[in-house]
C-alpha cells in the first residue's frame, strides 16, 4: 500500500504571487482576480469557498494550467507556469494534474474503464484503470458506458480518471454541485480517501460551507481577493458531513 | 422578434465558414445550370436571328443541270415565297505553303444585286464585283485557318482546270454555320473551305452557262413543306434532281440542330446531376446543422415561441445561405456561359454575332431549387426538434448509448488505444449519419469524374473510329460513280500501298413509319482499311446480299432488327426503290452508317463493278507527291487525310474540352470542398466539448486532432470507392442521355478520371483537416467546464 503522506508545510507545491486576471469586455474590464498570494503544500486538503463570481474557478483554472493570468506569477514545484507555452502547459496537466469537474466531462463513447484508460495510456506511471475504479468503489461497473451510470457514479469515474495517473495535484471544481447530499458525501469520501492514501494535494471548490469542515485549510474568496484563510484544528470525516 | 433576428445574425456570423461552404455547394450546382441553359438560349436565339436576318432558305434542291428558264416554274410553285438558283461546284483548293489536300465548295453569287436567299455577312473586305472573274469571298473559318486577308491569292481546280483566285472578302453564311466537309466526321477548317464567286464567272469555269444546279427557296406563311418538296422534285426529276429537302436535312443546319440538341441535353442533364447532388448535400448538411441546435429550439419553445416562428427563424437562416449561393452561382454561371458561348462560336458555330441571353426564368429556377433543397432539409430537422417536449429537447439528442464495436468484440480491441476506439464507436453509433456523410463525399467524387469524363471518352471514340474502323490514310471520292478499273490506276501511283474501292449511294432508308436520309455504303467484305465492328469492337465482315446498320441507326432511328426488310429509296441516277434485308448490327460511336458489300450494292443498283471513291494506304513520306498527283486528276473530287483530320479535330475541340474541364473541375471542386468541410465542421461542433475535455486532461493538440481527423480520414477513404461507383452511374446516365445521330459516348472511364475523382475528395479533406487543425488549436478549454453539454 502506498504510504500516507502527511500535510507537509515544508514542501510548497504551488506558489502564486500577485495573481490578477482581467477580462476585457469591450469598454468594461471585469476583474476576476485582483491580486492573489497563495501557497499550497504537498498532501493538503484545501477548500475554496466564496460567493458566485468571486473568482474561484478562475484561480483553479490558472493553477491547473488551463488559463493564463493577466499579471503575477505561478510556480509549480520548480516550474514557472506563467508564460509557459501551450505544449508545456499540456505536458504539465498530463503529468501532474488531475481534474474533477462539476459536469463530469466524461467521454460518452468510452466505458468507465476506457475513460480512465484514456488518461493512463498517456501518463508516466499510472495505476491500472481497474484499481482506480476499485478505489472509487466502481470495481463492478468497469464496462458500463457513462449513459448507463448515475450522476454520482459518473462523478466517481471522473475522480478515478483524475487520480489514476497518480497526479501530484487534484483540482476539483464543485464536484458535488450536481449531486444530492447523500451521493455528494460518497464522492467526498472518495476524495478524502485519495488525499489520505495517495497524499495528493487536493483543492476543492464548493458553495457548501459545511464541506469546509473536511479541509486542512479553508480559503474564502470575495471579489477576486482572498478574504479569509483558516486552518481546521479538527478535521471532520466526509461521512460526518451533511447539507 | 428582435432578439431572434439578432440570434440569426450571430448564428450566421458564428457559422460563417460553414455558410460559405454551403453557399459553395449551391453555387456549383446553380452555376452549372445557368452556364448551360444560358449558353443554349443564347445560341438558339442567335441562330434564329441570323437565319431570319440573312434569309436562310427553307428548301434546298440539288440537281445535275437545268436551263435557267426552268427557274420560273420553280418560283411559280404555290407556297413558294422567294426562290433563287445557283451554280455550285465541288473544287480542290491549293494554298501556297500547305501541302495537304483541301476540298472546297464554290457557290455562285448573283452578278447584280444582293443574293435573295442565304445572304452573306461580310466580316472583312467586300462582296465580289460584277464581272471580275477571279474574285472570291472566303468563309471566315477557312480564311482564319490560313490567315487569308483581302488581296491574298489561292488556286482552285475547277472542272480539272487550275484557276487563280483573289480574295476580296471574308464572310459568314447561314448555310455554313457548321462547316464540315461532306463525308467528314468533324470540322476541319484548314482542309475544307467554302468560297463564293460571281455567277457568270463560276458558270463559265464550271460549264454552266445559262444553267443552274442548285436551287433554294423559302416558303410562304402556311405553305406545306412536303407539298412544295414534291412539286420541286417533279419539276427537277428530268434534270438529275436528287430530291429536294427541307432545313431538317440541310447539312449545316442538321449538325447545328444536333449539336444544339446535345447542348440542350447537357443543359438539363448536367445541371440536374450537379444541382441534384448539391441539393441532396445541402439537405444533409443543413439537417445536421439544425439538429445541433435542438437544445436552443427546445428553449425557444419553452419560452412560448410558436412552431411557425421557430420554423421561420431557421428557414430565414438557411435562405440567407441559399441566397448567397444562388447569387454567386448565377454570377459565375453567367460568366462561364459567356465564355462557353464564345468557345462555341470560335470552334463550332460560326455566327456573325452572339446575343448572350440570361433568362430571368433560369435565375428563378435556380433560386427555387436552391431554396427548396435548403428549406426542406431544414424544416425536417426543425419539425423533429419542435415535436419534442421542451424538457426532452434540452437533453442531448439521443441517449448516448455506445456499444463495443464488432471489431472489438472480435478481440482486436487491444490493438486500439482509447482515441481509436472513440473514432470507431462514434462512427458506429450513428451509422445512418456516417453513411450519409460517406455518400455525400462520394457524390463529390462522382461529380468530378463526370466533369472530366469527356476527354477519355473522346480519345476512345477516335481510337475506335480511326484505328479500328476507318484505318485508311486517305479517302478520296470521284466526281461521279466510276468503273472499278480506276482503282488499278490508283494502285499504280507511287506511294500507294493498298487500295480499296467503295460505293456510296445517297438514299433514304425506310422502315414502317421511320426513315433516315443518308447513304448506303458499299465496302469490301475482307477490307483491311475500312471495316465494320461488332458489339465487342472486333472487325466483322459484312455478309453478302443485305445491309448491316450502325446500332444507333437500327435501334433508335429505324427501329429495325436483323431479319427485317428495309426499303431503300436511292437518290441517284434513275432513283430506284429496293427492298434490302437487314443482316446485322455494327457498333460505331461517330455518325451512323448502313454498310453493304460493294458487289451486293452494285447488284442492287443493277450496275457493273462501280465505285464512288477509294480508301488508300499511303507509304509514309510520299504523301506530298501523291497529293499533288491526285490533285491533277480531274476525276478525283475530294480527299480527306485521316491523320490530319484527327489532329484538326483535337485542335478544334481541345479548347472546348479545356474550358469545359476547367469549369467542371472548379465546380465539382467547390461542391466537394463544401461537403467535406461541412461534414468535418459539424463533427467538430458535435464533439467539441468532448475534445476540449480531453485537452483539459492533458491530451495534446495532435492527440485530439487524431480523434477528429481520424474519423474524417476514415469516412473519406470509405467514400472514395463509393464515389467511383457514383461516378460510373452518373456517367452511365450521361451516356444514355447524350445518344445522338452525331455520336454516342462510350462508357469508358480512364485511370485519370478515377484519380481526379479521388483527388478532389482527398484535397478537400486535407484542406478541411488543415482548417480544423487550426480551430482545434483555439478550443476554449475553460468554457466547456462551465456548461453541461
Ligand atoms: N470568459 C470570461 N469573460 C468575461 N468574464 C469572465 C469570463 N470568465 C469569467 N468571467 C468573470 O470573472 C469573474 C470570476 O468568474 P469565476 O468563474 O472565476 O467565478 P466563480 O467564483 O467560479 O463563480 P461560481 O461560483 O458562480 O462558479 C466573474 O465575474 C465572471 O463574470
Ligand atoms: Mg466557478
Amino acid at each position: 500500500m502506498i504510504p500516507r503522506m502527511p500535510a507537509d508545510a515544508s514542501q510548497p507545491v504551488f506558489v502564486a504571487r500577485g495573481l490578477t486576471k482581467v477580462y476585457q469586455m469591450g469598454e468594461v474590464a471585469v476583474h476576476a482576480l485582483r491580486g492573489i498570494d497563495l501557497t499550497l503544500y504537498r498532501g493538503e486538503m484545501v477548500v475554496l469557498l466564496g460567493p458566485s463570481g468571486s473568482g474561484k474557478s478562475t484561480l483553479l483554472n490558472i493553477l491547473g494550467g488551463l488559463d493564463a493570468p493577466s499579471g503575477g506569477e505561478v510556480r509549480y514545484l520548480d516550474h514557472v507556469l506563467t508564460g509557459a507555452s501551450d505544449a508545456a502547459l499540456t505536458r504539465f496537466r498530463r503529468e501532474h494534474v488531475g481534474f474533477v469537474f462539476q459536469f463530469y466531462n466524461l467521454i460518452p463513447s468510452l466505458t468507465a474503464r476506457e475513460n480512465v484508460a484514456a488518461v493512463t495510456e498517456i501518463a508516466k506511471s499510472p495505476m491500472r484503470p481497474e484499481d482506480a475504479l476499485t478505489l472509487v468503489g466502481l470495481g463492478n461497473r468497469l464496462d458500463h458506458f457513462p449513459a448507463q451510470l448515475s450522476g454520482g457514479e459518473q462523478q466517481r469515474v471522473a475522480i478515478a480518471r483524475a487520480v489514476a495517473k497518480n497526479p501530484a495535484v487534484l483540482l476539483c471544481d464543485e464536484p458535488t454541485g450536481a449531486l444530492d447530499s447523500h451521493t455528494g458525501v460518497v464522492v467526498l469520501e472518495v476524495l478524502e480517501k485519495v488525499n489520505r492514501e495517495l497524499g495528493t494535494l487536493t483543492v476543492l471548490i464548493t458553495h457548501n460551507a459545511g464541506i469546509a469542515d473536511m479541509a486542512d485549510r479553508v480559503i474564502r474568496m470575495s471579489d477576486g481577493r482572498i478574504a479569509e484563510e483558516r486552518h481546521n484544528v479538527q478535521k471532520r470525516a466526509a461521512h460526518e458531513l451533511s447539507w | 422578434m428582435r432578439a431572434l433576428d439578432l440570434k440569426l445574425l450571430r448564428d450566421l456570423w458564428h457559422l460563417r465558414g460553414q455558410v460559405l461552404a454551403i453557399a459553395a455547394v449551391i453555387m456549383g450546382g446553380v452555376a452549372t445550370m445557368v452556364m448551360s441553359l444560358s449558353t443554349y438560349d443564347s445560341l438558339v436565339s442567335t441562330r434564329d436571328r441570323f437565319y431570319s436576318e440573312y434569309r436562310f432558305a427553307d428548301v434546298f434542291a440539288v440537281l445535275k443541270r437545268a436551263p435557267e428558264p426552268l427557274a420560273e416554274r420553280l418560283a411559280a410553285i404555290p407556297g413558294v415565297e422567294r426562290m433563287e438558283t445557283r451554280v455550285r461546284a465541288g473544287v480542290k483548293l491549293e494554298v501556297a505553303g500547305f501541302s495537304d489536300p483541301i476540298t472546297g465548295q464554290l457557290l455562285s453569287l448573283p452578278d447584280v444585286g444582293e443574293a435573295r436567299l442565304n445572304r452573306l455577312h461580310i466580316k472583312r473586305g467586300r462582296l465580289v464585283q460584277p464581272w471580275h472573274a477571279d474574285e472570291v469571298v472566303l468563309s471566315d473559318t477557312f480564311a482564319d485557318a490560313h490567315g487569308f486577308q483581302p488581296g491574298d491569292t489561292l488556286a482552285a481546280i475547277i472542272h480539272g482546270k487550275r484557276k487563280r483566285l483573289v480574295v476580296v472578302g471574308v464572310a459568314v453564311s447561314p448555310e455554313y454555320v457548321y462547316q464540315i466537309a461532306p463525308g467528314s466526321m468533324f470540322p476541319d477548317f484548314r482542309r475544307y473551305g467554302v468560297l463564293w464567286m460571281g455567277r457568270s464567272a463560276l458558270a463559265a469555269a464550271y460549264d454552266m452557262d445559262g444553267a443552274f444546279n442548285h436551287a433554294s427557296l423559302t416558303l410562304a406563311r402556311g405553305a406545306n413543306l412536303q407539298d412544295v418538296i414534291d412539286r420541286v422534285d417533279a419539276i427537277l426529276a428530268p434534270y438529275g434532281g436528287t430530291g429536294a429537302y427541307g432545313r431538317r436535312h440541310q447539312f449545316s443546319n442538321r449538325f447545328l440542330t444536333e449539336e444544339l440538341k446535345q447542348l440542350r441535353t447537357m443543359a438539363t442533364v448536367f445541371p440536374a446531376i450537379f444541382l441534384g447532388v448539391a441539393a441532396f448535400l445541402l439537405n444533409i448538411v443543413l439537417s445536421r446543422l439544425v439538429a445541433l441546435q435542438r437544445e436552443q429550439i427546445a428553449i425557444l419553445k419553452a419560452f412560448g415561441y410558436s412552431y411557425a416562428a421557430i420554423g421561420w427563424h431557421y428557414v430565414k437562416l438557411v435562405l440567407v445561405m441559399a441566397a448567397i449561393g444562388v447569387a454567386a452561382g448565377v454570377a459565375l454561371g453567367a460568366w462561364f456561359g459567356q465564355g462557353l458561348a464564345h468557345v462555341y462560336r470560335e470552334t463550332t458555330f460560326r455566327f456573325p454575332y452572339l446575343d448572350y441571353e440570361l433568362d430571368a426564368g433560369v435565375i428563378a429556377i435556380a433560386f427555387a431549387v436552391g431554396a427548396l433543397a435548403a428549406v426542406s432539409g431544414t424544416l425536417l430537422s426543425v419539425v423533429r426538434a419542435v415535436r419534442l417536449s421542451p424538457a426532452e429537447g434540452m437533453r442531448a439528442e439521443m441517449p448516448e448509448i455506445y456499444r463495443t464495436t464488432l471489431v472489438e468484440r472480435m478481440g482486436l480491441a487491444r490493438w486500439f488505444a482509447a482515441p481509436s476506439r472513440m473514432i470507431v464507436r462514434h462512427i458506429q453509433r450513428r451509422p445512418l449519419k456516417s453513411l450519409l456523410t460517406v455518400f455525400g463525399i462520394a457524390c463529390a467524387c462522382g461529380l468530378m469524374m463526370v466533369g472530366n469524363y469527356q476527354r477519355g471518352a473522346i480519345d476512345f471514340m477516335v481510337d475506335v473510329q480511326f484505328r479500328q474502323a476507318a484505318r485508311e490514310d486517305l479517302a478520296l471520292s470521284f466526281i461521279e460513280p466510276t468503273s472499278g478499273r480506276a482503282l488499278h490506276e490508283l494502285a499504280a501511283l507511287p506511294g500507294v500501298d493498298h487500295v480499296e474501292g467503295f460505293r456510296d449511294v445517297p438514299a433514304i432508308l425506310r422502315f414502317g413509319q421511320y426513315h433516315h436520309r443518308g447513304s448506303v455504303f458499299g465496302i469490301q467484305p475482307e477490307g483491311e482499311l475500312h471495316r465494320s465492328l461488332d458489339r465487342m469492337l472486333r472487325p466483322v465482315a459484312v455478309p453478302p446480299g443485305g445491309v448491316v446498320l450502325t446500332d444507333h441507326l437500327a435501334n433508335e432511328i429505324l427501329h429495325v432488327k436483323p431479319g427485317d426488310l428495309l426499303t431503300v429509296e436511292v437518290l441517284e441516277g434513275s432513283r430506284p426503290v429496293r427492298q434490302v434485308p437487314v443482316l446485322g448490327i455494327t457498333r460505331q460511336y461517330l455518325g451512323v452508317s448502313a454498310y453493304m458489300q460493294q458487289d451486293s450494292l452494285n447488284t442492287l443498283m443493277r450496275e457493273g463493278a462501280t465505285v464512288s471513291g477509294a480508301y488508300l494506304a499511303v507509304e509514309p513520306g510520299t504523301e506530298r507527291e501523291l497529293y499533288a498527283r491526285l490533285n491533277d486528276r480531274p476525276r478525283v473530287l475530294g480527299m480527306v487525310a485521316n491523320k490530319a483530320a484527327i489532329q484538326s479535330f483535337y485542335a478544334t475541340i481541345g479548347e472546348f474540352i479545356l474550358f469545359y474541364n476547367f469549369v467542371a473541375t472548379l465546380l465539382a471542386g467547390a461542391i466537394g470542398f463544401g461537403v467535406v468541410y461541412n461534414a468535418a465542421r459539424i463533427s467538430l461542433s458535435e464533439r467539441g466539448r468532448e475534445l476540449a475535455s480531453l485537452r483539459v486532461l492533458g491530451f495534446t493538440h495532435g492527440e485530439i486532432a487524431y480523434i477528429l481527423l481520424g474519423e474524417l480520414a476514415l469516412l473519406t477513404l470509405a467514400a472514395i470507392p463509393v464515389g467511383f461507383a457514383v461516378g460510373v452511374a452518373l456517367v452511365g446516365i450521361l451516356v444514355v442521355a447524350f445518344q445522338s445521330e452525331l455520336y454516342r459516348l462510350p462508357l469508358i472511364l480512364t485511370p485519370e478520371n478515377y484519380a481526379m475523382g479521388a483527388s478532389v475528395v482527398i484535397v478537400s479533406a486535407l484542406l478541411s483537416g488543415l482548417l480544423l487543425w487550426r480551430r482545434l488549436g483555439r478550443l476554449d478549454l475553460v468554457a466547456v467546464l462551465k456548461t453541461r453539454e
